[in-house]
């Protein structure tokens, strides 16, 4: 198995308008039942996803909603394990869904080596100089979108849309662990070698994955990441 | 050092650790894992008097033999196979007790695919976020058997067996899995959806604990392109670009990017965990409770 690259948009949602920060954007809110306990809940874009996922979490906190599991994903969040789904569907597109609060959440501080095999054909893709690529990925303030493919493996998003590159033609068979790599419109950490087919730009020596560690994944869904090449901090 | 433990003689085709899994992590990517014929573990943890979350041994097939190294009760469930303590036969789905030293050896399935062998105290390997679970799709927890594991016991407490023989219910000729349409089926072509819930399919021997997967008419999208990558349910019936539908089992991914045409009524899951390659299988379209 290897990491999905997300992938193209879906076919469009059609369902209530949301009020709130989402509606501003022309953002839609489609629930839709998956089996007999549970919803997947689509919008139309990446950010909506990640505010429609901490509002659940708010609210899951707050005691407000009970439900066995939330997973958030490209476009959509699966909410598996509810009482009543029906219930929920109804009035999911009436909440008020506020905009990411980029000050709530911690940062997590990744050191990184840019030195992966496909810096150059990185740079090419991108149309800068080999040694911009890690000033430009540095620069950007990711955001883990979702986790998947692998235990601790994030699905980071935050870098600029002229910068997505596509998978590589033919996969690597083992991607060492600590491998920064890109696919699509994302940034990922590889939690341990594996077969690949992202575009490696760096190493890093964190350990995204131990299960003896409280918490097991450095990288959970929400949590604000930055890249610090190695020499700064 | 304990001699509560069971040594493993022979490891079979495959054999794992299992309990009631690791749900509540798949945001971290982390699969539920869990024994895949979920009620014949619960029996078989009933029969030697253990709580319902202990970790049992699910065999693959051709059973596995181990020796104990103090007295236990143990009970083999699911898939009926021949039972023998020192090559005499004993009772399959009942409380056995087995002598320390004694070879406790569980035979090949006679039907079905897996055999649940529980042992009094449990399998008290190092739990990972909670379960002992064997995740084949992620390698969280112990790695399947080996011969000359040694797999720890824990303490057999003071629980007594609630049943003490059970019926035991032959797998049947054909997998018949009830299932509540989408949320992809829009996904797919009217005729795809009246194939999909009327027409045979047959259990794939590429099947395992991630997926039940089949062969037979292969399913026509309506919607081309790609579906970017969503959450999935246990149960949940996916078409991969072959066609074929593949219905997700216990080690299942917890995302994914191809549609899901339908989600599997979890009481249907323990059947399919038992139905081996070649079995036919059909879809039978229900309403959502």
């Amino acid at each position: 198995m290897r990491p999905a690259d997300g992938g193209a948009r879906t076919a469009a949602a059609t369902a209530p308008v949301s009020r709130g920060a989402v509606e501003e954007e022309g953002e839609r809110v489609r629930a839709l039942p998956v089996g007999d306990r549970a919803l997947l809940v689509e919008v139309s874009s990446g950010e909506a996803a990640q505010a429609l996922h901490a509002e659940l979490v708010r609210r899951r906190a707050a005691g407000s909603l009970t439900v066995g599991e939330i997973v958030p994903a490209a476009r959509t969040v699966l909410l598996d394990g509810l009482e009543d789904p029906a219930r929920l569907a109804e009035a999911l597109p009436g909440w008020e869904i506020p905009p990411l609060d980029a000050r709530a959440d911690v940062t997590v501080e990744i050191p990184v080596r840019y030195d992966g095999p496909d810096l150059a054909d990185v740079a090419a893709l991108w149309g800068v100089a080999v040694r911009e690529v890690p000033e430009i990925h540095a620069a950007a303030e990711f955001r883990v979108a979702f986790c998947g493919f692998a235990p601790g493996f994030g699905y980071l998003t935050g870098l600029p849309p002229r910068y997505g590159v596509p998978r590589r033609a033919t996969p690597r068979t083992a991607v060492p662990a600590g491998s920064v790599a890109l696919a699509g419109p994302y940034t990922g950490v590889y939690p341990r070698s594996s077969p690949g087919g992202w575009q490696l730009i760096g190493t890093t020596e964190a350990v995204l994955w131990d299960h003896a560690r409280v918490p097991a994944a450095l990288l959970a869904p929400g949590a604000r990441v930055r890249f610090v090449p190695e020499g700064r901090s | 050092m304990s001699d509560r433990a069971l040594a493993v003689v022979r490891a079979g085709a495959l054999t794992t650790v299992q309990d009631r899994g690791r749900p509540g992590h798949a945001h971290l990517g982390v699969p539920r894992s869990g024994a895949l014929d979920a009620p014949a573990a619960a029996l078989a943890n009933r029969l030697v008097g253990n709580p319902a979350g202990a970790a049992v041994l699910e065999t693959t097939l051709d059973g596995c033999a181990l020796r104990p190294r103090s007295v236990v009760v143990a009970a083999v469930t699911g898939a009926p196979c021949p039972v023998r303590v020192d090559g005499r036969p004993v009772a399959w789905g009942a409380p056995v007790r087995v002598p320390a030293g004694a070879l406790l050896d569980v035979g090949s399935a006679r039907a079905g695919l897996r055999s649940y062998l529980a042992v009094s105290g449990g399998v008290a390997v190092e739990p990972v976020l909670g379960s002992r679970s064997t995740d084949l799709l992620s390698g969280l927890g112990p790695p399947p058997l080996t011969d000359g594991t040694i797999l720890p016991l824990g303490d057999p407490g003071t629980l007594h067996a609630r049943v003490d023989v059970a019926a035991h219910r032959a797998p049947p000729a054909e997998l018949v899995l009830r299932v509540v349409l989408g949320p992809r089926d829009g996904w797919f072509t009217g005729a795809a959806l009246r194939t999909f819930t009327t027409r045979a399919y047959r259990v794939a021997s590429a099947s395992n604990r991630i997926g039940l997967r089949t062969e037979g008419p292969s399913l026509e999208r309506a919607v081309s392109g790609e579906l970017p990558s969503e959450g999935l349910v246990l149960g949940a019936v996916q078409v991969p670009p072959d066609g074929r539908p593949v219905v997700f089992l216990a080690d299942h991914p917890t995302t994914g990017g191809y549609p899901v045409i339908a989600v599997v009524r979890p009481a249907d899951l323990a059947a399919a965990a038992q139905a081996v390659p070649g079995t036919p299988v059909r879809f039978l379209a229900v309403r959502r409770r």
